[in-house]
């Protein structure tokens, strides 16, 4: 059942829950964390409207950078900026950035240890219909890999919110994923953000299985804990926000507490969430896996709910891959 | 910054004849690294370290410094050599570099040694790093200049280009650019391998205020870097004509040193001649 604790949207589960873009999220930290110390900096690579940076570009003009189509110079910039004394927010589309313009971010962000955040936007399949080319399922791999970069991907806009003034006030290169299309808010104002730390949405004291997932998607992983809650099987839903540094801790204590785990993400399984928990698990106290994600495949055109659907990222997908690990189970 | 005078001048040209010395001194040490363009360097930095900045070695981030951004990270060596001749850390751990442990890595990094501005190697991306510490000087209402050193052939990088193209955008007069025109790259001579000419014009249509100067002369290139902090619209690129290998004979102009570091041998000559060039290198290049 939903962790009470957490102080959920108890309307998490109607039909007309709100929904707002993750993207809204950024936008409201962003201002908020303006407003709050005038060395935060926003930069774009023609893309304030989308990326929700424009709020920040009209009240703050003097504190934005607009540098057009060039997401190599954004990084670099910005990183100019972050070692000066500011704390420079960059935000485009992720096959972009941190896309294109990867090495950038490792030599002179992540490497020379400069206080940019990076703000990856229309992220997993939220961008749809534009296809595979600006279906970013690849960024948490390239910025989970990099030292000295922290992750975090938001599951609604008001983690987004909370995750971007959280960024505000941590040193350092960070990571922040968002995506384009309206999602469900599941938590609520009251809801804690505890970087680093993973959120248990849906607990159960004797779970058969741990669903851990990241982003959006989490409402796919409730809807499935809902499912098998009928089908009396018991499981735990954590919500993972930060990738990196990941917390070890929370997951061994899944693994040991439930004996499987099913990861749940809108990104490669490779190199994403999936493997991030795998590398934890593996080494900690193994227990069967399954994995729900993209696997090793790009994407195509489509609206989102479609593709959730065709690259089995559903509540029903995550039903079968839960049962599976439990089938797995000695 | 303080006009030059004779003894200035005698001051700058012993000291840039003891940095190369230095820096060959460095690189058989070390058994790698980047001859040509550390040499070639080596006046421009002198320059810098020794009358144009305003700087204090004892307090490396004192925060009205004027900065220097290296963009291309392989002439270390050369950077390494003024910074410990100026105070910022001793002349005993030039002989580090390179080693495991050293603070003196083989491309430079921000947080090992003190002085240094940025971590950097991978080509292209020094000047955006300068534009993001001259819009910060700006926001921040300071008065404090930014020099950016380049090779040439990181011309041939895109995001030089999208660097280039923003600084002007923003008319950052608080940037100065010195572009090191030694016409060598690793694979040969930049001409041939993806020609950078005319590189003059190209900044100039970019909006840039560009200079010429030889690298090699005190005089012009701290008349010019005076000349660019009187221009208030735009930004200066000084490109710097120099002699890959400057001061070693059997290194200069020729491509095969751009990345080669001498053995015990040619450093023994390579010492020989800068000891018995000691502060000659104006006369005979003028």
């Amino acid at each position: 059942m939903l962790n009470e604790k957490l102080k959920l949207n108890p309307r998490l589960f109607e039909a007309d829950v709100e929904m707002r873009p993750t993207r809204d999220g950024y936008g409201e930290g962003l201002l908020l964390a303006g407003e709050k110390n005038k060395n935060v900096v926003a930069l774009t690579a023609d893309l304030s409207e989308s990326t929700r940076a424009d709020g920040f570009a009209k009240k703050f003009p003097e504190r934005f950078v607009e540098l057009g189509v060039a997401e190599q110079n954004l990084a670099t910039v910005a990183a100019g900026m972050g070692v000066s004394g500011k704390i420079a927010f960059i935000s485009s589309y992720a096959t972009f950035s941190p896309g294109r313009n990867w090495e950038q971010i490792r030599t002179t962000i992540a490497f020379n240890d400069s206080n940019v955040k990076i703000a990856g936007h229309h992220t997993g399949f939220s961008v749809g219909p534009d296809g595979a080319t600006h279906q970013a399922l690849e960024d948490i791999a390239l910025m989970r890999v990099l030292p000295n970069m922290k992750v975090f991907v938001p599951c609604d806009a008001i983690e987004a919110r909370k995750a971007t003034l959280a960024a505000a006030q941590i040193w350092g290169p960070i990571y922040l994923r968002f995506g384009r299309e309206k999602t469900p808010i599941f938590t609520t104002e009251a809801t804690p953000f505890l970087p680093g730390k993973l959120e248990v949405f849906w607990g159960s004291p004797k779970p058969a299985v741990a669903i851990i997932a990241s982003g959006p998607i989490i409402g796919e992983a409730l809807k499935a804990a809902m499912e098998l809650k009928k089908r009396k099987i018991e499981v735990i839903v954590a919500n993972c926000h930060t990738i990196s540094p990941i917390d070890k801790e929370g997951i061994e204590t899944l693994a040991k507490k439930a004996g499987a785990i099913v990861t749940v993400e809108e990104h490669q399984v490779r190199g994403g969430l999936g493997g991030a928990v795998a590398e934890i698990v593996s080494g900690a106290h193994p227990v069967p896996m399954e994995f729900v994600g993209v696997k090793n495949t790009f994407g195509e055109s489509g609206a989102p709910a479609e593709l959730w659907q065709k690259y089995g990222m559903t509540a029903k997908d995550i039903v079968s891959a839960a049962r599976a690990a439990i089938r797995r189970k000695k | 910054m303080k006009d030059l005078h004779e003894k200035q001048l005698k001051f700058l040209e012993e000291t840039a004849n003891f940095v190369r010395q230095d820096v060959i001194k460095m690189l058989l040490a070390a058994g790698s690294g980047h001859s040509a363009g550390s040499l070639g360097m080596a006046d421009v930095m002198t320059a810098l370290y020794f009358h144009i900045l305003n700087h204090k070695p004892k307090q490396p981030n004192f925060k009205d410094r004027d900065r220097v951004v290296l963009s291309n990270g392989h002439i270390c060596p050369v950077l390494y050599a003024v910074l410990a001749r100026a105070g910022y850390f001793p002349l005993e751990e030039l002989k580090t570099l390179r080693q495991l442990g050293s603070r003196l890595q083989g491309h430079p990094h921000r947080l090992a040694l003190p002085g240094i501005e940025n971590s950097s190697g991978p080509l292209g991306s020094g000047l955006s790093q300068a534009i993001g510490m001259a819009l910060t000087a700006r926001m921040d209402g300071k008065k404090h200049r930014i020099y950016c050193l380049m090779s040439d052939g990181e011309h041939q990088e895109g995001n030089t280009w999208e660097a280039i193209m923003s600084a002007s955008k923003y008319r950052l007069s608080n940037i100065t650019a010195i572009i090191d025109r030694n016409h060598i790259q690793i694979d040969g001579f930049t001409e041939n391998i993806m020609p950078l000419e005319p590189l003059k014009e190209k900044y100039e249509s970019f909006g840039w205020q560009v200079l010429e100067v030889s690298g090699h002369s005190f005089e012009s290139i701290i008349s010019a870097v005076a000349e660019a902090q009187a221009i208030h619209e735009r930004p200066t690129a000084i490109i710097a004509h120099t002699i890959p290998g400057m001061g070693v004979s059997f290194m200069e102009n020729d491509y095969i040193w751009h990345s080669k570091a001498p053995k015990s041998e040619e450093a023994r000559l390579a010492l020989k001649e800068l000891r018995s060039l000691g502060g000659k290198i104006r006369s005979e290049h003028e």
